[in-house]
């Protein structure tokens, strides 16, 4: 055996350590997105799904997606029932205020007299809200916790989603981004 | 007795973790089966599904209140008369591979299936080549003068 190899693997256990080392700061590096347990669409970039929903303020009145086409909309679910929706509330009001784009909200597995007092309470950010009792509609949204929120352009094809309660910080850096993509006129705000 | 009553509260305090994302806590009726053979069917089904919510636990296991709906939409689906796989389609369509407990073969999960195997040959290999060194290196320990330590 030559000197030369045995110098080698003398270094063998070092170069070793450093591997799992590097390894193990890979793990720490990928895991640093604290919302890294949502989970991603398979939905985006595909037409959102049908649904025929009524409308919370006025129970008779049903909405299809058809019905919202034409111009992009920001579908935001929420429940009375969901402290997270409480403290999204006031960036939601926020983005609504600069009349952007449409908000509808999709009100999940709520009653209806806590949802109407809920926005009684808080405010009303949205410019439509769709009421799913049963949550049928919301599988096949893939929608799995509120808050969450769509973005859905104008021929009705999902572009974006995100997963967790929305911050300022969230709708100027991607929101806004996406929505400028698919909808570069309306960037005036003249809806 | 109000001592042990406490403390098993405070230990049920201490796993009940808050979750950012909120759940309905509203409480569902249990499903009912027409017979053994479907909640067999249903319960092999759902064992092999990932909640969506809680991560870690079956969709079987979990008492989320999506999990509810899930297992009562996939029930639905069995009574539609679609097959084990077209139900898991159905999963996978809109919550994503994720949704699999064991994911199917495909381009981006080939390492992770035959990840081990893989690293079984390298680890046979590496093994081998060190017994047949050992082998033809063995005789008397040679005085190394130089050694130093």
């Amino acid at each position: 055996m030559s000197e030369g190899r045995s110098n080698a693997a003398r270094f063998l256990p070092l170069a070793i350590f450093f591997a799992l080392a590097l390894l193990l700061a890979a793990g720490v590096w990928l895991s640093r997105n604290p919302n890294r347990e949502a989970l991603p669409s398979p939905l985006i970039d595909k037409p959102a799904p049908q649904f025929t929903l009524p409308v919370l303020h006025e129970p008779g009145r049903t909405v299809t997606l058809a019905d919202l086409r034409g111009a992009p909309f920001v579908l935001n679910v929420w429940g009375s029932w969901c402290p997270s929706c409480r403290d999204e509330h006031p960036v939601l009001t926020r983005f609504a205020e600069t009349k952007r784009v449409r908000m509808v909200g999709f009100n999940w597995k709520d009653e209806r007299a806590d949802a109407l007092r809920w926005l009684d309470q808080f405010g009303n950010p949205y410019w439509l809200v769709i009421a799913d009792i049963e949550g049928k509609s919301a599988i096949d949204w893939g929608i799995y916790g509120a808050p969450e929120t769509f973005l859905v352009d104008a021929n009705g094809v999902i572009r974006w989603k995100h997963v967790g309660p929305l911050t300022d910080a969230l709708i100027q850096g991607e929101l806004v981004p996406a929505l400028d993509a698919i909808d570069p006129q309306g960037r005036k705000g003249s809806r | 007795m109000n001592a042990w009553r406490a403390l098993l509260f405070a230990v049920l305090l201490a796993f009940a973790t808050p979750q950012v994302q909120a759940q309905v806590g509203t409480d569902v009726a249990p499903l009912t089966f027409h017979d053994a053979a479907e909640e067999a069917r249903f319960h092999a089904l759902v064992s092999e599904l990932r909640c969506v919510m809680c991560q870690n636990q079956s969709l079987a296991d979990s008492n989320a209140q999506i999990a509810f709906d899930l297992r009562r939409e996939v029930l639905e689906l069995m009574r539609e008369g679609r097959s084990d796989a077209e139900i898991k389609d159905f999963l996978v369509a809109r919550y994503g591979e994720f949704v699999l407990y064991r994911p199917r073969m495909e381009a981006s999960t080939w390492l992770l299936w035959l990840g081990p195997a893989l690293l079984l040959l390298v680890g046979g290999y590496v093994v081998a080549r060190v017994v047949r060194r050992r082998a033809t290196a063995r005789g008397p320990v040679p005085d190394d003068t130089t050694q130093e330590w």
